[in-house]
């Protein structure tokens, strides 16, 4: 499982990257989403990787042993709800500048005509 | 411990989302009811500020530890902390001065350029002192967000296709470096297993081996983060485009948010990497020691090369900003409480030549005035048309040019660093300071660069001075409102009072730099803070 979620990892970056340095703002846009879905991940693996143990503890004394890391869970989250949220923003503000500029590129100005 | 003192310490957070909340409510076109009610919040804001700062200062003398605040009544390393401090509390009180000005100086127009100014304005504030005031790394994440996605939609008040295209630029860095915070905070959290800043000190000293590098790793990621918000050199180009498209009170506040990375920068160093962090001590030292030359280098150049005033302030933030890092890199008690001084000095200074550019550049030529407000973008927005209402406001003062040329002189000399002002002590502070420590080549370079930079902001404000003051228009003086002029004098007010006052403020600075050298007090009042009902141990 660790080298899948390693891979899952590497390649959400890696495109995410790619799509980050692009000149079109749609493209930039979903790379900042690749990416913070490779983050999203990665905070995950920060908490160590567990199959089938829940993040509740229960109540009364409990073993730590069989329950996985919850604070990272929490995070992603957070984490997801927030970038959700800054994306959409992002999006409008692309439409704002698509609408005053004409153009789609990131500068607001296409040099090749 | 009872009573309502007690719940003080975060109230500088609810107190402007309450309100913020409350704003929305009402329709745009109430706005005097807006106005009342934001001007009186962030009114209140100092006075809460300056109640903390007492409490911070008085409450724990000598041996006494900062107040903290357990949120949820959860214990200290598993729920979040607000901790306030000397740092914090004087980071507070500096937001609450010019979060008031830049606010009071907005009625004047600006808030009538674009919907809902009064509410993000307030979650600004709300951001940045959730940044000053959390003892937690990942709730720091949070209230990054929160001052980011509010500054997001003021650096986008006044619309116009350039504040849109920056914006762009600015919205996109900033949501790649919260990414970035999140993975420096992750790695963080793999090796320590906790994410209170003060558990943190308790713990780093114990990372060795693997850990350490992958630990250290986390935090340069982190660091980088910050960075890019306090904008160092080679991750700054974003910030004078976006500061020179920003509306003049917008660009004032943000002068504080560069100083959001710097103190985390200062609060992270003296916490996790100070004298007491063992393998880890001394991380990062050397490169924020290099990186803050050549911001420095890069700020003086940058003054010297543009021609419009908002140009030279950005540049001057990230001067600023250098100086600031390359004196948290070198380190030391005395040079600490100097760069606290030097760090208030030229925020006020940096907010207060944001606020006089404006008035400054429209007398020089009048048809731009309406320039900055655009049409409207949205059905609900309410642009009262600036030109009918002016009225409302505008008082004509008689030798505008000689309050404008007074006022614009007095921030030279602030920024420059010439005597008596401000600027002057706390350069002085800075260089003394590097002269009671060791003296390497490095301090050579600081203070070459120190002297530098204020040289070249002199020059570039001269110029741009005689261009725009004394060249002799055609038409009469532009009109300038109380509303404008009040604030402005406000800011310049607080520099003469830092200066006046420069005796007990350097003593409060100097207590400061010693609870930041030697954390101690702030780990233990935090690792041991009783929760509420509880008897303290």
């Amino acid at each position: 499982m660790e080298t899948a979620l390693a891979l899952a990892i590497g390649i959400l970056t890696a495109s995410g990257l790619w799509l980050l340095f692009r000149p079109r703002t749609f493209q930039v846009v979903l790379g900042l989403s690749l990416l913070s879905y490779a983050v999203n991940l990665f905070i995950i693996a920060a908490g160590r990787l567990r199959t089938d143990a829940p993040p509740i503890v229960g109540k009364g004394v409990v073993d730590p042993a069989f329950y996985v890391d919850p604070v990272p869970q929490a995070l992603v989250l957070t984490a997801i709800v927030i970038s959700f949220a800054t994306t959409a923003l992002l999006l409008v503000v692309l439409l704002a500048s698509r609408g005053l500029t004409g153009t789609d590129h990131v500068d607001g100005e296409d040099d090749e005509p | 411990m009872t009573g309502w003192h007690q719940h003080l310490i975060i109230a500088p957070i609810v107190l402007p989302i309450l309100v913020g909340a409350l704003l929305l409510a009402f329709d745009e076109r109430r706005r005097s009811v807006k106005r009342v009610l934001s001007f009186v919040t962030t009114a209140a804001l100092i006075g809460i500020a300056a109640l903390l700062l007492g409490q911070a200062d008085s409450r724990f003398g000598a041996g006494g530890a900062p107040q903290v605040y357990l949120l949820g009544n959860w214990p200290a390393p598993f729920g979040i902390v607000l901790v306030a401090d000397r740092l914090s509390a004087l980071m507070l009180l500096l937001t609450a001065v010019l979060g008031f000005t830049a606010l009071f100086y907005a009625m004047a127009r600006w808030d009538r350029s674009g919907p809902r100014f009064h509410v993000l304005f307030l979650l600004l504030l709300a951001g940045v002192n959730g940044a000053f005031l959390t003892g937690d790394i990942f709730n720091l994440f949070v209230f990054f967000e929160v001052l980011l996605a509010a500054s997001y939609g003021l650096i986008l008040h006044g619309a116009g296709a350039e504040r849109t295209k920056a914006s762009l630029h600015y919205i996109t860095i900033n949501i790649a470096t919260s990414l970035l915070f999140l993975i420096g905070v992750a790695l963080i959290y793999g090796v320590t297993g906790t994410l209170n800043m003060a558990d943190l000190a308790a713990r780093v000293p114990q990372v060795a081996g693997e850990d350490l590098g992958l630990l250290e790793a986390g935090a340069a990621i982190l660091w980088v983060a910050f960075l890019v918000k306090s904008g160092i050199w080679p991750l700054s180009f974003w910030l004078p485009r976006t500061y020179a498209a920003a509306a003049p009170p917008v660009a004032a506040i943000f002068a504080i948010m560069t100083k959001v990375g710097v103190y985390i920068v200062l609060r992270l160093t003296s916490l996790l990497f100070g004298g007491g962090s063992g393998a880890a001590a001394g991380f990062a030292g050397d490169w924020l020691i290099w990186s803050g030359f050549a911001t420095m280098l890069f700020g003086t150049l940058g003054i010297l090369a543009t021609r419009t005033l908002t140009r030279v302030a950005g540049h001057y933030v990230l001067v600023s900003s250098g100086t600031l890092l390359a004196a948290i890199g070198i380190g030391g008690e005395a040079l600490t409480a100097a760069l606290l001084f030097y760090l208030v000095s030229s925020t006020l200074a940096v907010g207060a030549l944001y606020l006089i550019i404006e008035p400054v550049e429209r007398n020089a030529d009048e048809e731009d005035m309406i320039a900055g407000v655009a049409e409207p973008v949205f059905d609900d927005e309410y642009t009262g048309a600036v030109a009918e209402e002016e009225s409302e406001t505008g008082v004509v003062i008689p030798g505008t040019i000689a309050i404008l040329g007074g006022g614009f002189i007095f921030c030279t000399l602030l920024l420059a660093g010439l005597p008596p002002l401000s600027g002057f002590i706390a350069k002085f502070a800075i260089i003394d300071a590097l002269f009671d420590g060791r003296i390497t080549p490095t301090t050579w370079i600081l203070i070459g660069l120190i002297i530098l930079s204020g040289l070249s902001t002199l020059v570039a404000m001269t110029r741009a001075g005689i261009d725009l003051l004394w060249t002799p228009g055609e038409d009469s003086p532009a009109r300038l409102s109380v509303i404008e002029v009040v604030p402005i004098g406000f800011l310049l007010a607080a520099c003469l009072a830092l200066m006046v006052e420069a005796g007990p403020l350097f003593r409060y600075m100097e207590a400061t730099s010693r609870g930041l050298v030697e954390p101690s007090s702030y780990i233990d009042a935090v690792r041991s803070a009783p929760r509420a009902g509880e008897a303290k141990p």
